[in-house]
């Protein structure tokens, strides 16, 4: 089991959806954020190309965060999905600043928060809260060890590429583009 | 003309636009951390040659200066913790691939081990200060007994410090100018310095102080090596290191960068060294003293600046 998001900045207009879906599910606190939309203008006017896409936590499969850490709270778990246990985090920071992705943040609680795929969703056979509400479908979730999975297919058919691969985290995040 | 725009529809707290999550208690410890693990490696190199009656400073007087810097350089990295509570999970694991853990290791065994060393020169530092416990005293001579053991272990100890403060932003690919194989050895060399220049504070042998003088100066030539090595690191680096770079060469950090860590905390202390060792009348304290602010802006510098720094996607 390898579990992967597929996004398709094609399809992705930025509505934000995907992070007021995904702070109502996991409660996460006013002026925080587990996932946001980053919005790229590139080229020289007027040939100019737009790029939208919602990005989170890659759930690395070498993950620098859980590499660092000193007490092994960050942690991967079944699924290749990297989780932070709460009582075991000191809030030393060190994951945030090993994230290329600046994908963790400090939680008013002291430890350390992020995307956690809605694990506790994907338990009772449901889909991340992202995923869920995304209004032009354009996020999809599942299994690459499954060649016939949605997001094996997708991969398999159309170009695509993760955010920052040179950082060597093999990032499970992918953006069709 | 080439336009390139990224925005983000994210502002989280001490991340966006860029990170804040190490503070100044960071820099403080790198820097305290870093004179400790100096302090103790002169002490116990000096101890192991067996020239403790030439060297008194060092072994004796500068290195009580060692469990004081770590105590304050633990209590900082405390202060730094935002899940304080949690702290002693750090004692629940070894972690062999994360520095920190290592650091955190490495501190529970040296600083009670430099309190034992300051302890064991006690009699001969205060002299009037009786020890009024008779457990007290066969404890005292228990410490002194050991001393040699307590050397060879504090050699290998202090030299895992002395780099791991380095090691500890090193390991981080994500910031690009911390990610540099340099940063160890570099910190290491220069904590080292800094601990030459407080021996030469407590010193008040003309021969120890003249020795650390030049002890001093190879260490300020190794230190200069160490950071062209670490600019020509990142000028032959990725579009990433080269922005990193700029950060000291042509930036924000460049007045800090070379006007007090180059030239005022390495060139001139380097140099009034030379000169005071030809014979010229310098106070030692000048550039003992200069060494270490140059010791404690570096470290700020580097903390601050590579928190500025990260991939470009």
């Amino acid at each position: 089991m390898r579990y992967a998001m597929v996004i398709d900045t094609k399809k992705c207009v930025g509505c934000s959806d995907c992070v007021v879906a995904c702070q109502t599910e996991n409660n996460v606190p006013i002026g925080y954020c587990r996932d946001w939309i980053t919005e790229r203008v590139e080229g020289a006017y007027p040939i100019l190309e737009l790029e939208l896409r919602s990005e989170r936590c890659n759930h690395c499969e070498n993950a620098p965060c859980v590499r660092c850490c000193p007490t092994g709270a960050s942690h991967i778990i079944e699924g290749g999905i990297v989780l932070v246990t709460p009582d075991e985090c000191i809030g030393c920071g060190a994951c945030i600043e090993s994230c290329p992705y600046d994908a963790r943040y400090q939680h008013p609680d002291g430890y350390v928060d992020k995307c956690t795929f809605c694990h506790h969703r994907l338990e009772k056979g449901q889909l991340p809260a992202c995923v869920s509400v995304c209004p032009t479908k354009c996020m999809y979730f599942g299994d690459l060890d499954n060649p016939n999975s949605e997001v094996s297919q997708l991969l398999k058919a159309r170009k695509h590429k993760t955010l920052a691969p040179e950082a060597g985290t093999k990032p499970h995040v992918y953006y069709l583009i | 003309m080439e336009e390139e725009l990224f925005t983000s529809g994210r502002n989280l707290p001490n991340i966006d636009p860029s990170l804040q999550i190490w503070h100044w208690p960071i820099s403080v410890y790198l820097f305290l951390g870093g004179l400790a693990a100096g302090l103790l490696f002169f002490a116990a190199v000096f101890t192991v040659i067996k020239k403790e009656e030439e060297t008194p400073a060092t072994v004796k007087y500068a290195v009580m200066i060692a469990p004081i810097a770590l105590v304050l350089g633990l209590l900082a990295l405390f202060y730094d913790l935002t899940h304080k509570i949690f702290f002693w999970q750090l004692y629940t694991t070894v972690r062999i691939e994360s520095p920190m853990s290592w650091g955190a290791w490495v501190l529970l065994i040296i600083t009670p081990l430099s309190m034992l060393w300051v302890f064991s020169y006690w009699k001969e530092v205060f002299p009037k200060m009786d020890l009024k416990f008779g457990f007290l005293k066969k404890f005292q001579a228990f410490v002194v007994k050991n001393r040699m053991n307590m050397a060879y272990v504090l050699i290998p100890l202090s030299i895992v410090l002395g780099i791991y403060t380095g090691i500890l932003l090193s390991a981080f690919n994500a910031r690009p100018l911390w990610n540099n194989a340099i940063l160890g050895p570099l910190f290491l060399v220069s904590g080292l310095s800094t601990a030459a220049a407080t021996i030469i504070l407590f010193s008040k042998s003309k021969s120890e102080r003249s020795l650390f003088s030049k002890i001093d100066i190879v260490l300020i030539v190794i230190e200069l090596a160490l950071i062209v090595h670490m600019i020509m690191g990142y000028w032959a680096g990725s579009e990433v290191q080269l922005e990193a770079m700029q950060l000291l060469t042509n930036g924000e950090f460049t007045v800090m960068f070379f006007v007090f860590v180059v030239i005022l905390g390495l060139l001139l202390p380097g140099l009034l060294e030379i000169l005071e060792l030809k014979g010229y009348k310098v106070p030692v304290v000048v550039p003992a003293i200069l060494i270490l602010i140059g010791g404690l802006v570096f470290r700020f510098v580097m903390v601050e600046a590579g928190q500025l720094t990260r991939y470009l996607y």
